[in-house]
Parts: C-alpha cells; sequence; structure tokens
C-alpha cells in the first residue's frame, strides 16, 4: 500500500515539476524585463554561471580534483570568440565554427593543466591550478607585443553578436506580436545551453566515469588496485570541464560584445568555486542554486541596500558598494558554518556528516 | 606463478629493499614475514606497480610486470588488498564490492561472485547498504579482501591484513584468507603477525632490513629456533 503510493506519486510528481520550471523559465525575462534589461542581463549571467559552476562540478564535485584556476578556460573561450568574430583580425566566423573550437581549444588547455598535475592533491593542487589561471589572465595582459594579439589591457571590442542567417541575436525581434529583445533572446539560448550541461551532469553521475572519479576521490590507490586508469580518468575530468568553460567564455564574449583580461581576474575562479561548495559540491539542484544565489544576491543587494538605508534613517549612512561584499562575505560564512555540506547537499552527502559527526 | 629477482627499491638514497629473490607457485599461499620496517610493503608496493622499483625484475606467468602500469595488473589477474584496507569510505560495501569488478564487464558472472563474496562475509551481507566508512576496522579489512576477489584474480597480494585489528577479528580474516587460498587462490601475504602468516602459509620467506634471510617451509620456520626467537616473542 504504502509502496504503491510511493512509486505512483513521483511521476506525477515529476512531470507537475518539470511544467512548472519550464514555466518559470519562460516567464523569468519578461518578468524581469518589467524591471528593466539591466535585469534581464542580471539572470542572463545567473544562467551563464549556472553553466560554469556545473562545468567546474565535474572537476571540483566529481573528481574532487581542487581547480582554483577555472576562469582561465572561460577565458581562453571568450579570447577564442573574440579573435575569430571580431575587426580585431577582421574575421568573421559564425558561431557554431568558433564555439566548438574554442570548446576544443579549452579542451586542450585543460589537459596542458592536467597532465603535470596529475600527482599533486588537495591544497598542492589549487595552488598549481591558481598559478594557471593567473598565467593565462597575465598572458593575455601582454600579449599585444611584438605581435598584437590580445591588444593587452585594453580588451578587444565590438565582438560579432551570435548570429543564425539575418537573426542576429543582438537586436530586438516581434514575434507574434510580443517584442523580444537581444538580452532575452540570449536568455533562451543560455537556458538551452544550461539544461545541456546539466544532462551531461546527469548522466557522468551514475555512469562508469562517475564511479571510477567517485573512486579517485574516496582512495587513488584502491582505484588503481580496481584496475581504474587514473592518470586518464582525471585528465578527462579537466578536459571536459575545460571544454564547458570554453563555451561559456564564447557565449559571454557574443553576449558583451567586448573582453577584456580584466574579466578573468581569481576573484572569478574563487566566485566560481563558491557556487560549488555552498550550493552542495556534486549534487547539481545544489550548484545551480548556488550558482542563482550568489550571482542573485550581490547584485539585489546593489539595488536593494540604498533604497533600505533611505527608509529606515532616511539618508545614505553606509556606501552600498563596501556594505554589499559584507553581507555576502557574512552570509558566506553563516552558511558554511550552519550548512557545512552546502545549501543543497546531496542525501548522501548529508547522510555522512551526520555519520562522521556522531 | 610469481618470479621475483634481485628486486631493488630505493627511497631517495635510502635502499628499503636490496636485490631479493623469491618466487610464489600457482596454488600455494608464500608469507613474507619482517618486523616493522624490514622492506615488506615496500616489496608488495613495487609488485603492486605503486612505486618504481630501482631495479630487478618481477615476471608473472612469464610476462614481465616492470613496464606495466598499475591499473593493467587487474587485467593480468592480480588484486592488491592495500595496507590500512583502503576501502572506499563514502561508497556503500556493495559498491565498494561492485568497484572490485571496475574491469571486468561479464554482468551475470559479477552477480555470482558477488553472491559468492558475500557468502564468504556474512557480516558485510548484513552491511551491504551502510557506507564503508562507517564498518569497523574488521568489516572494512574483510571488505577490501572482498572487493580483490571480485577482480576474479589468480593471485592476491596483502598487505598486512591483521593490522589495527581486535584478535578477534584477526582470527576471522585469517579464516577467511585460509578458506580463500584452499579454493585455489594463489597468495602472497605480507604479515607483521610471524606467528598466524606462518600457520597459514605453506612457505615462508623472512626479511630483514631489505634482504631475505631465510627462507622454509612455513612448518619448519615455526619450528626454527632463531624465527621463534626473533619474531615469535620467545
Amino acid at each position: 500500500m504504502n509502496d504503491q503510493v510511493k512509486t505512483s506519486v513521483p511521476w506525477q510528481r515529476h512531470w507537475m515539476a518539470v511544467v512548472l520550471i519550464g514555466v518559470v523559465l519562460l516567464a523569468v525575462p519578461f518578468v524581469a524585463a518589467l524591471g528593466g534589461q539591466a535585469w534581464v542581463r542580471i539572470a542572463n549571467f545567473a544562467i551563464l554561471y549556472v553553466f560554469l559552476a556545473l562545468g567546474l562540478n565535474i572537476v571540483v564535485g566529481y573528481a574532487g580534483l581542487l581547480d582554483l584556476g577555472y576562469v582561465a578556460f572561460y577565458a581562453v573561450g571568450a579570447y577564442v570568440y573574440a579573435l575569430l568574430a571580431s575587426p580585431h583580425f577582421g574575421l568573421h566566423l559564425p558561431f557554431w565554427v568558433i564555439l566548438p573550437v574554442g570548446a576544443g581549444i579549452a579542451c586542450i588547455f585543460g589537459m596542458l593543466l592536467g597532465a603535470p598535475t596529475l600527482k599533486l592533491r588537495g591544497d598542492y593542487l589549487a595552488i598549481v591550478t591558481l598559478g594557471f589561471g593567473e598565467i593565462i589572465r597575465i598572458f593575455l595582459n601582454n600579449l599585444n607585443a611584438p605581435i598584437n594579439v590580445t591588444n593587452g589591457a585594453q580588451g578587444i571590442t565590438l565582438i560579432d553578436p551570435i548570429r543564425i542567417g539575418d537573426f542576429s541575436f543582438a537586436d530586438t525581434t516581434t514575434v507574434l506580436g510580443v517584442a523580444i529583445s537581444g538580452p532575452q533572446k540570449y536568455y533562451f539560448l543560455l537556458v538551452a545551453l544550461a539544461i545541456m550541461v546539466i544532462i551531461v551532469n546527469i548522466r557522468l553521475q551514475n555512469s562508469r566515469v562517475g564511479r571510477a572519479w567517485q573512486a579517485i576521490r574516496e582512495d587513488e590507490v584502491a582505484a588503481k588496485a580496481c584496475g581504474i586508469n587514473t592518470r586518464n580518468i582525471k585528465l578527462l575530468a579537466f578536459a571536459m570541464g575545460a571544454s564547458f568553460g570554453g563555451i561559456a567564455g564564447g557565449v559571454f564574449s557574443a553576449m558583451q560584445g567586448f573582453v577584456s583580461p580584466e574579466s578573468f581576474s581569481l576573484m572569478e575562479s574563487i566566485t566560481i568555486l563558491a557556487m560549488v561548495v555552498l550550493g552542495g559540491m556534486g549534487h547539481i539542484p545544489g550548484v545551480i542554486l548556488g550558482a542563482i544565489l550568489l550571482t542573485a544576491l550581490p547584485e539585489v543587494l546593489r539595488y536593494g541596500i540604498e533604497p533600505l538605508q533611505q527608509a529606515v534613517f532616511g539618508r545614505m549612512i553606509i556606501d552600498p558598494e563596501s556594505l554589499r561584499m559584507l553581507i555576502f562575505g557574512l552570509s558566506m560564512v553563516l552558511v558554511m558554518r550552519f550548512r557545512p555540506a552546502g545549501l543543497w547537499p546531496s542525501p548522501q552527502r548529508r547522510r555522512e556528516l551526520a555519520e562522521s559527526a556522531n | 606463478m610469481l618470479e621475483v629477482t634481485g628486486l631493488r627499491v630505493s627511497y631517495g638514497g635510502i635502499q628499503a629493499v636490496r636485490g631479493i629473490t623469491f618466487h610464489v607457485n600457482e596454488g600455494e599461499m608464500v608469507a613474507l614475514i619482517g618486523a616493522n620496517g624490514a622492506g615488506k610493503s615496500s616489496t608488495l608496493r613495487a609488485l603492486a606497480r605503486l612505486l618504481e622499483p630501482a631495479g630487478g625484475s618481477v615476471r608473472y606467468r612469464g610476462k614481465e610486470l616492470v613496464s606495466l602500469p598499475p591499473y593493467r595488473l587487474v587485467g593480468e589477474g592480480i588484486a592488491l588488498v592495500p595496507e590500512g584496507r583502503g576501502v572506499f569510505p563514502r561508497m556503500s560495501s556493495l559498491e565498494n564490492l561492485r568497484m572490485g569488478a571496475y574491469a571486468r564487464n561479464d554482468k551475470a558472472e559479477i552477480e555470482r561472485d558477488l553472491e559468492h563474496v558475500l557468502g564468504h562475509f556474512p557480516r558485510l551481507k548484513e552491511r551491504a547498504q551502510q557506507t564503508a566508512g562507517t564498518l569497523s576496522g574488521g568489516e572494512q579489512q574483510m571488505l577490501a579482501i572482498g572487493r580483490a576477489l571480485m577482480s576474479k584474480p589468480r593471485l592476491m597480494l596483502l598487505d598486512e591484513p591483521s593490522m589495527g585489528l581486535a584478535p578477534i577479528m584477526v582470527q576471522k580474516i585469517f579464516e577467511v584468507i585460509r578458506t580463500v587460498s584452499l579454493e585455489g587462490m594463489t597468495i602472497l601475504l605480507v604479515e607483521q603477525n610471524a606467528k598466524l602468516a606462518l600457520e597459514v602459509s605453506q612457505r615462508g620467506y623472512v626479511m630483514e632490513s631489505g634482504e631475505i634471510t631465510v627462507t622454509d617451509e612455513s612448518k619448519k620456520l615455526l619450528a626454527d629456533p632463531k624465527v621463534r626467537a626473533a619474531y615469535l616473542g620467545e
């Protein structure tokens, strides 16, 4: 009796949930647009970070490799797009050529980072990856002489938007009487990409490779003894994570129309890692939640603090910018204090923490 | 089945294993005993390809192992039970056992072997869904042996299976090792507990400061006054 209830309810709930999420996803860009296109852009970045965080989740959450230089692959993807679709070199290749190329080049960089660091773990790996991220950024900053490749700190401007034939993602199109703006179009593209990376994450989780990653994460010697080719499996994690970073970078480039090394600082890597850890490492819904919260929270604070102070005190007491980071930092500390496994950890992870606490 | 000739292992400039030669015949259980730091574990780690030997040759069924990467050993039919158990702490007992069969793809036979292994360890059957990290030390050791069995090996390398276990658990573990051996498995057992190791094995090698000093049938080693004095606490 009980069993029947258990098996029949989730099926209907499942579809209800899918429909509900679909409706919400459809409504978001139009609701956000009521507050101005800036909010649509914020929603876009939230989804872009979902994509990035889930890419990093493969490396950190599944394979257990602490990567502090993830933004390097994002940067590689962004610059590949920028260089191949801007007046800088006079190249204007279509996006469906550049995005795979960007993913491929990022993937090669991923393996370049992975190969020499195979024997490193934990904090040692973190230091090397951190250095790698900085190297890429510094290269982008200085590769304007003797041959001007990246245009240095000025960055690359006038990058082509994503275009399919005459349909450009930069302009407003009217469909059935509804005006859809550029950012709104990117929103739907990003949602499609995010769904793709979610599917990849789900498939990986329960795959043979997924189990091998888990084994390596927990005991590398035992993993080898089980016949796992630890070298290739670890490289695969780096390569896959990096490819997703590369794709995200390409879309970022197209959406912004401008890239500069400034966008790819260490802080960016740490933010993406914080999304994974704060949300719940290795747990897909948790990582998604972490990415959305960490993108939205600073923006909400940015727009919310000033009116709030005006209402409470009648004037501005504290500069919103500094208060914003303070609240942001404080909330992170609180989450780690009261929910050490993340905001929405996998049931397994929660159980383990409970067990180890006893 | 396994022939080790002139095996040397060094850490930096220090030689832990100084050119030892021994062999294990098909179907027998051989014990490698010695005090802490005699080089037993280094020998086993070199055999399991977890560290690069400084010299010598390891031939298994006529094939040189020294050039093989560690993950290929399972395919050759060699299973290692690592020192300190080395189970996957966040996987359940059952998942751990299935990881042992990672390199295999004969589903029906894996299920059969799973039943067989759980038959050896009724304790694990009771705790099939429990995460391995929460098992007791003895249960984890059973799980590590069970996982090694799941790869369907011909040769098992056991590294200090009694380490850190309560005496009653040690007895149980050794009963299982004996049963597995009686089923025809070839076993190389590295053990500090010389008495137990010599009681279950057919032949023994005694290691001292990186060299093999005595070798004989286990029964005779157990009776040897010198071995008794040095390793059996008499």
